[in-house]
């Protein structure tokens, strides 16, 4: 008989806030042991909770960006359970009201285009994290997790097969993190999924017994565990194997395998109920429309724009197109240049190789895109040579520069078009180095650019390199 | 009976909060053996602006058990009886001398009961119109941070030191709420008939004294109070049970000597730690939580909530008050409430109206008075007047 595979995803990410859901601790990834820990999030008796309107926003935005249906008045719930990296033994989260129900999002895969359509995305808070030392053989709880903001998206049931899980999955991240609404970093766990999988017999509309894995956190992990549950699932059915039933299972990536959990870690019943400390949260259309308003264009839109309306190539479209950070400084800079090909080959060229020597990735690219655009306009200009643009470029991952002509001018990076001044060092040059001189005249090409090089570190780079190589020819034909 | 002390230099103005609100000089031990000794990070709201408003707050008084109870006879720390009567520490303390003043958490009616049995006056305001933020959470949907004092005045002039918005407490309402000095003469007061079971000499009593100041006194039916007792121990118990989780010998509090895994750990701290009351209100709170159960008895006593808001408002369109006894007795001994842990279920049947409402309440000749919202300064002025 065949089968066809019917999955459903969860999944979980990170909010960009700077601060946890309901206290201001900091919500950065890393730092110490219980760094970012207060009496709020540590579970201590008597602080209140008081909602970050900043993952309300970012909420909004996720659902926005799925096509979702926004709910207008959303609610916060208790979700009871107990485990040491829950201090208050209850999760906030949305059950009765979540934020955002009824979205879509479309892929592409090898059998054409689908859509994938979005039950819910609801806000909840992130639990911490147990530590165990074998040295000592205890464990320890580090609750810098705790409390930081999530968004769960809960697919529909409409996802057929690993590949399409991956094509959802890919669509998801670009357009997250295009919104901003997360980094979605898989490693670092700011992007996880729960996989729900059945299959039934093809054409049927009734679903198969269902197995859930949890927590996955690679594509390549997801890909796998998929393949081998299907494969499961297929061989219990036709041969009797095994006799499947609803569980919850973890996938061990390493053996290439998924395992039964004990009933007791995931059988719940986790009582939910409105939290009476937190007041219903109500979007008005203001707050609506300012969200509306800040969507940016979707990647796909951006990289049509910029090949159809600014001639760039595909290569440099989808590298800019990729990253919201690259488009925004190439937009910025470019509504200051005008000139898309230069303003592109700074980025991906320059700023890049900047980012790279950082270790840093196209995301985190912070600088000023109006500056860049000002530096691009006087490399153009001739104002600037091009190495020295560099180094101002340099500056500008550094610090924020409102005027760059002026920063170059105090640099001593502003190309000098004083020709008796050019003239002088020329004469220097050519008095201190008769070898070269006469190695030129003798026919040597290479002897003047050893000259011109003499020349131009003489003039910090500040000259236009046609002009000191004419005048450069000129006082040598002069001896 | 156990009373922290925090400072014994005798001060007019010295002020008693209770075991369920946070000081950072004194433990706060919610009357349970869970958080014996223990000293809060933080200080609550209330405490700041006492000390702010230059009253003393110089002693933590006993509660029951996350002040569940009738007055005080499920505490870690032992009940507190006058005469042998039972009494709460925060009323003995006033009765004593000892302080002007006591600020409470109302939970579930015992700092009403403690001042009603003693003759003394309190007042819980309208929900929301004083920070919750530092009092130990056991049913945050009603409870509300209330005074005591030996009379109107007193308890005003203290109220009016700890109410006020506060942004660190997500249901403390806008501060233009927060103001009400507006005193309307009370000229109808309804006796329901439903709450008028038990003891009710003392309303019988004011009812006298309010005719005899000239104020129209009418008995109404108004059956749907009764639902509020089921209701409010339903809610009641669903949110302690929530609230209390956090208790469970991992983070702080205590732990059990006796474990051998995770899930020992917890059953035996809990087991260990938490007194008969609480227990019953865990199970029952978990019952009413459950899956098969939200809708049917959850869900339910929610909107029974909204019953009882709209018959009162209805109520209100007519009167200015409600009368009503404030317990079914006028004495109890600790003995007898520690017999019948069904009492503190029992005896919320007077209370459950206003705190299932959120509306003020003023206790005062041992009867209560319910108005509406904001009402505090009308109820305060006629318990003054007679």
């Amino acid at each position: 008989m065949k089968y066809e595979t019917v999955i459903g995803l969860e999944v979980h990410v990170e909010l960009a806030t700077k601060s946890k859901i309901f206290c201001s601790c900091s919500a950065e990834f890393g730092g110490e042991q219980n760094d970012h820990v207060c009496p709020a999030c540590a579970g201590m008796p008597g602080m209140l909770p008081i909602v970050n309107k900043k993952v309300v926003d970012l909420g909004m935005t996720a659902g926005m960006m799925l096509n979702c249906d926004i709910n207008r008045v959303t609610t916060f719930d208790k979700k009871s359970y107990y485990y040491p990296d829950l201090p208050n033994a209850y999760q906030t989260t949305q059950w009765f009201s979540p934020i955002c129900v009824n979205g879509r999002v479309d892929i592409e895969t090898s059998n054409g285009p689908k859509s994938i359509r979005i039950k819910q995305i609801h806000m909840e808070e992130d639990a911490g994290k147990l530590v165990h030392d074998d040295w000592s053989d205890t464990t320890l709880v580090d609750f810098n997790r705790t409390s930081v903001p999530l968004i769960e998206i809960v697919s529909q049931p409409d996802i057929s097969s690993a590949e399409e899980a991956i094509a959802y999955l890919e669509r998801l991240r670009d357009l997250l993190r295009f919104a901003k609404v997360s980094d979605c970093r898989w490693e670092q766990g700011s992007m996880r999924c729960d996989v729900n999988l059945s299959i039934r017999p093809e054409g049927s509309d009734v679903l198969g017994v269902r197995t859930e894995m949890k927590n996955m956190n690679s594509l390549s992990a997801i890909t796998r565990a998929i393949k081998y549950e299907v494969a499961r699932h297929t061989r219990a059915l036709e041969t009797g194997s095994e006799e499947l039933v609803q569980e919850t299972r973890r996938w061990d990536d390493n053996e290439g395998k998924s395992y039964a959990m004990r009933n007791k870690e995931t059988a719940g019943d986790y009582r939910y109920f409105p939290d009476p400390n937190v007041m219903p949260v109500v979007i008005d259309d203001e707050w609506f429309d300012r969200i509306e308003k800040s969507l940016p264009e979707l990647p796909e839109v951006k990289r049509a724009k910029y090949i159809d309306e600014l001639g760039l190539s595909e290569y440099d479209a989808d590298i800019l197109a990729d990253s919201r950070a690259l488009c925004d400084v190439f937009d910025a800079a470019y509504a200051v240049c005008g000139n898309a090909k230069e303003t592109a080959n700074w980025i991906i060229t320059e700023c890049m190789q900047v980012l790279n020597k950082k270790k840093m990735t196209a995301d985190m690219l912070a600088i000023n895109g109006t500056s860049l655009g000002q530096l691009i306009k006087l490399v153009m200009e001739d104002k600037v040579s091009r190495p020295n643009a560099k180094r101002i470029l340099a500056s500008l991952f550094d610090k924020d520069i409102a005027d760059v002509e002026e920063f170059a001018k105090q640099s001593g990076f502003i190309v000098s078009n004083d020709t008796s001044f050019i003239e002088n060092i020329v004469k220097e040059v050519i008095a201190g180095d008769p070898k070269s001189v006469a190695d030129f005249k003798g026919g040597k090409e290479k002897a003047l650019m050893a000259l011109f090089g003499k020349c131009m570190k003489q003039l910090k780079g500040n000259a236009n390199p046609q002009v000191l190589r004419e005048i450069l020819i000129a006082e040598i034909n002069k001896i | 009976m156990k009373m922290y002390i925090a400072q014994t230099e005798k001060s007019a103005k010295n002020i008693v909060v209770d075991d369920m609100i946070l000081t950072t000089d004194m433990p706060t031990s919610a009357g349970s053996k869970m958080l014996d000794g223990y000293i809060s990070l933080f200080q609550a709201e209330a405490a700041t602006k006492l000390t702010d408003a230059g009253y003393k707050v110089y002693a933590k008084a006993n509660t029951g058990e996350f002040n569940l109870d009738l007055m005080g006879e499920t505490s870690y720390y032992g009940a507190v009886e006058t005469d042998g009567v039972l009494t709460t520490a925060a009323a003995k303390a006033i009765k004593d001398g000892e302080a002007m003043a006591a600020v409470t958490l109302e939970v579930n009616g015992s700092s009403a009961r403690g001042a009603a049995l003693a003759g003394l006056t309190y007042v819980k305001p309208t929900y929301g119109t004083v920070s919750r933020f530092g009092t130990i959470p056991a049913v945050c949907s009603g409870e509300t941070v209330c005074v005591t004092a030996a009379d109107a005045a007193t308890a005003k002039e203290v109220l009016w030191a700890v109410k006020g918005h506060d942004d660190k407490d997500g249901t403390s309402l806008p501060q233009e709420k927060c103001v009400f000095d507006e005193v309307k003469e009370i000229k109808k007061v309804a006796v329901a008939k439903s709450l008028m079971t038990g003891d009710v000499t003392k309303v019988e009593e004011m009812k006298a004294k309010l005719s005899a100041q000239g104020v129209e006194v009418v008995e109404i039916s108004a059956e749907e109070l009764l639902l509020a007792k089921s209701a409010w121990n339903i809610l009641m118990s669903a949110e302690v049970c929530n609230n209390v989780s956090k208790y469970d010998g991992v983070k702080y509090g205590y732990r059990t000597p006796n474990y051998t895994d995770l899930d020992s750990l917890y059953t035996n701290s809990r087991t260990e730690a938490f007194g008969y009351l609480t227990k019953s209100v865990i199970l029952f709170g978990s019952e009413t939580l459950s899956e098969a159960n939200y809708y049917k008895v959850y869900d339910k006593a929610q909107r029974i909530r909204r019953v009882i808001s709209e018959a009162i408002a209805k109520v209100f369109g007519e009167f200015d008050a409600i009368l009503a006894p404030v317990s079914s007795k006028s004495a109890y001994t600790a003995s007898e409430a520690v017999a019948n842990p069904y009492m503190a279920y029992e005896e919320s049947l007077y209370i459950a109206p206003a705190m299932i409402t959120g509306l003020p309440v003023v206790v005062t000749d041992g009867v209560q008075l319910i108005g509406p919202a904001f009402s505090e300064s009308s109820l305060l002025a006629l318990a003054e007047k007679i």
